[in-house]
């Protein structure tokens, strides 16, 4: 395989060279080590290290297109550059963390795991999130954990409009300004139970030093007016 | 002097007037299932012009047709059917599992594909179903790589045919534990689908998505895009620009488990003129053959078949007639029992009738086919519901070989448009066939 290092445990991927698929089709092997895998010149390119099903440990030398580290299992990516729209889509578990700023739709419908975002993440953060834990560094756009199910999502920085439209099960916690909140989402008082998930969330993601201050965080969670429709008397026609 | 007839108003006939009361009396719009219900225009508009003294017929029981389908044939482990007849996506919880399961075990028996639903598979569906094309639609409900990678087929949702643009909603009464755990939802709300995928937003991305699809199945399995009829010239060129293997186009007559009226009789465009753009878009893309189109809504019989694969078609997709098969509208479910049970009673308790009932969004499926309730189920026997469903699915076979044949056809995918005239003006527009007994097809 052009540009991949045969040597066990460590691989190293040049993507100039060898392209996505052979990235891919090694983290995909279900036998065998588990290497730490090095991940050099992204350049830029879509769906680097989709679908990971081990826990490898990734470390991917600059910035990523689309749907980078998206659905993963098990494994822990770290991308050391900027990530594109959709970064660790449909994650199952394992851990991603993000050394720079993302693109819209982080871990969208995320079911598990844990991403990190260490700068500012676009809008639809968390968009129809299902169990993943998000923490952001930074700002986050609009419409961040929009028809969110289930999962929290850190904001150590401020968020955009429409925050939490639609929400469902998922907990927002955000310790910067909230330019609006959506429909259906609501700001509700903090508990030493909240103060001490955001703490171990921000130590888990390893932010850089200063850790914001937990005391600031605001919790925003579903006023649950719109789980039911009272559909049920809509029948007239036989 | 006789006293003037009382006159009907048409602007205001009794359907329009009991929705104006129940809009003015409640403040809510009906919500209900399967497809549009008002006369449109079908493949009943069109006939086929079997052999005669310009053609050559086949021996329709004895020499030999073929009805093996293909579909993306791009893929490395394309989807091989023995029929081009498929089952749609249905979702469990809009379904039984046992309704599920008997559907499953029918399309494994004459050799076709079923296709998952929102809210991912289950262990019944993929255990029971050969071949069984996996959905990837807006709310990513249970949606799971490992299930991606057991499925023989994906299909990118974009619309249904039902409710293009519209998203999709499973009421209450049908989120049991089992569904709601498999979607991440409380039990007994209202659950919402969303109208548009999270992670991508337009055929560009939408090119970027379906690589990702790929990437995680390492280009084994054929990629679908399904869309709801409405702009069909346009979307099939963009879903095939974005790289689908196989693109399915689902017309207005389409059905669904729970969707307002309002999308359900007025959104979209037919199935037969849904169709016909569909062909020209591949003809223009210079696609034909190597793309594949499913075209559903509304199929119901091996004529309807004949004609959509006469049309350019490659394969069609069933959802209300395999309900029906199920015992969908029946006085009596599809049990198992030797005498039959008569359940009209409960039809009346939803306000209808045997073979006017749509109530699937209610949960209370007299026949136990879209219900989650544990003694509802019971109703459908899989094994009673997998016979009468492969029944019908043979029955429709024969009769599209039966036709293929009487057009001098080995082969059912060598029905062409020349084989069909339409029988009204409106239909032989839609289709661009010959009106009967003519060579005009109005437009050209």
């Amino acid at each position: 395989m052009d540009g991949v290092a045969s040597a066990s445990p460590r691989e190293v991927v040049d993507l100039a060279a060898a392209g996505v698929r052979s990235l891919n089709a090694l983290l995909h092997e279900r036998a065998g080590p588990f290497p730490s895998v090095e991940v050099l010149h992204p350049m830029g390119q879509h769906n680097v290290a989709v679908g990971a099903v081990r826990a490898f440990r990734v470390e991917i030398r600059g910035h990523v297109g689309y749907y980078a580290a998206a659905m993963n299992q098990e494994a822990s990516i770290h991308i050391h550059g900027n990530a594109g729209k959709g970064l660790a889509e449909n994650i199952m578990s394992g851990e991603v963390q993000v050394f720079g700023n993302a693109s819209d739709a982080v871990a969208a419908s995320g079911h598990g795991g844990l991403v990190v975002v260490h700068g500012d993440a676009a809008s639809r953060c968390g968009i129809s999130m299902k169990g993943v834990d998000i923490v952001v560094g930074g700002s986050i756009g609009h419409l961040g954990a929009f028809m969110a199910q289930a999962g929290t999502m850190v904001v150590a920085g401020d968020a955009g409009s429409a925050l939490g439209d639609s929400l469902y099960e998922a907990v927002i916690y955000v310790g910067g300004r909230i330019e609006s909140l959506g429909e259906d989402a609501r700001e509700e008082p903090m508990t030493a139970v909240d103060r001490e998930r955001v703490a171990g969330l921000l130590a888990r993601a390893r932010l850089s030093p200063p850790l914001p201050n937990v005391e600031r965080f605001k919790r925003i969670a579903s006023a649950r007016s719109l789980y039911h429709w009272h559909a049920g008397q809509n029948r007239i026609h036989g | 002097m006789p006293r003037a007839p009382l006159e009907e108003h048409h602007s205001f006939p009794d359907e329009i007037r009991a929705y104006i009361e129940q809009a003015a009396e409640t403040g809510l719009y009906d919500i209900r299932g399967l497809g549009a219900k008002r006369r449109l225009p079908t493949f009943d508009d069109l006939v086929i012009l079997t052999a005669s003294l310009s053609r050559y017929p086949l021996e329709g029981y004895r020499e030999r047709c073929t009805t093996e389908t293909v579909l993306g044939t791009r893929a490395k482990n394309p989807v091989r059917l023995a029929t081009p007849i498929t089952i749609a996506g249905m979702s469990f919880g809009a379904l039984s599992a046992r309704g599920k399961e008997a559907i499953g075990r029918a399309a494994t028996a004459v050799g076709t594909s079923t296709t998952t639903g929102d809210g991912g598979m289950t262990s019944e569906e993929r255990e029971s179903s050969k071949c069984l094309v996996y959905q990837c639609l807006p709310s990513r409900y249970g949606f799971n790589p490992e299930h991606l990678r057991l499925a023989d087929a994906i299909e990118m949702v974009v619309g249904q045919g039902a409710k293009p643009g519209g998203g999709g909603m499973l009421l209450g009464q049908k989120v049991s534990a089992r569904v709601a755990a498999m979607r991440t939802l409380p039990e007994g709300i209202d659950q919402r689908s969303a109208c548009r995928h999270p992670d991508w937003t337009g055929p560009d991305d939408l090119a970027i998505k379906i690589a990702e699809l790929r990437e995680l199945t390492d280009g084994r399995i054929p990629i679908y895009v399904k869309v709801g009829a409405s702009r069909v010239l346009s979307d099939v060129k963009l879903a095939v620009k974005a790289g689908a293997d196989v693109v399915v186009v689902d017309g207005m007559q389409g059905g669904t488990a729970a969707t307002q009226q309002v999308f359900i009789e007025h959104a979209g465009i037919p199935t037969l003129p849904a169709l016909r753009q569909a062909v020209e878009a591949l003809e223009e893309m210079k696609v034909v053959g190597d793309v594949q189109l499913v075209i559903s809504g509304g199929i119901r019989t091996g004529a309807d078949v004949a004609k959509a694969l006469a049309m350019g078609a490659d394969a069609v997709s069933l959802g209300q007639s395999v309900l029906m098969a199920l015992g969908c509208n029946r006085s009596s479910p599809a049990d198992g029992h030797a005498v039959p049970t008569d359940v009209t009673p409960d039809y009346e308790k939803l306000g209808t009738v045997p073979g006017r009932c749509h109530h699937c969004e209610s949960g209370r499926c007299p026949v136990g086919v879209t219900t989650q309730d544990p003694e509802l189920e019971l109703r459908l026997d899989p094994v009673e519901g997998a016979r009468r469903l492969r029944n019908y699915l043979t029955v429709m076979t024969m009769e599209l070989a039966t036709l293929a044949r009487a057009c001098g056809k080995s082969n059912v995918h060598h029905l062409e448009r020349e084989d069909l005239a339409a029988l009204t003006i409106t239909a032989a527009a839609m289709a661009k066939v010959p009106l009967a007994g003519t060579s005009w097809v109005p437009g050209q």
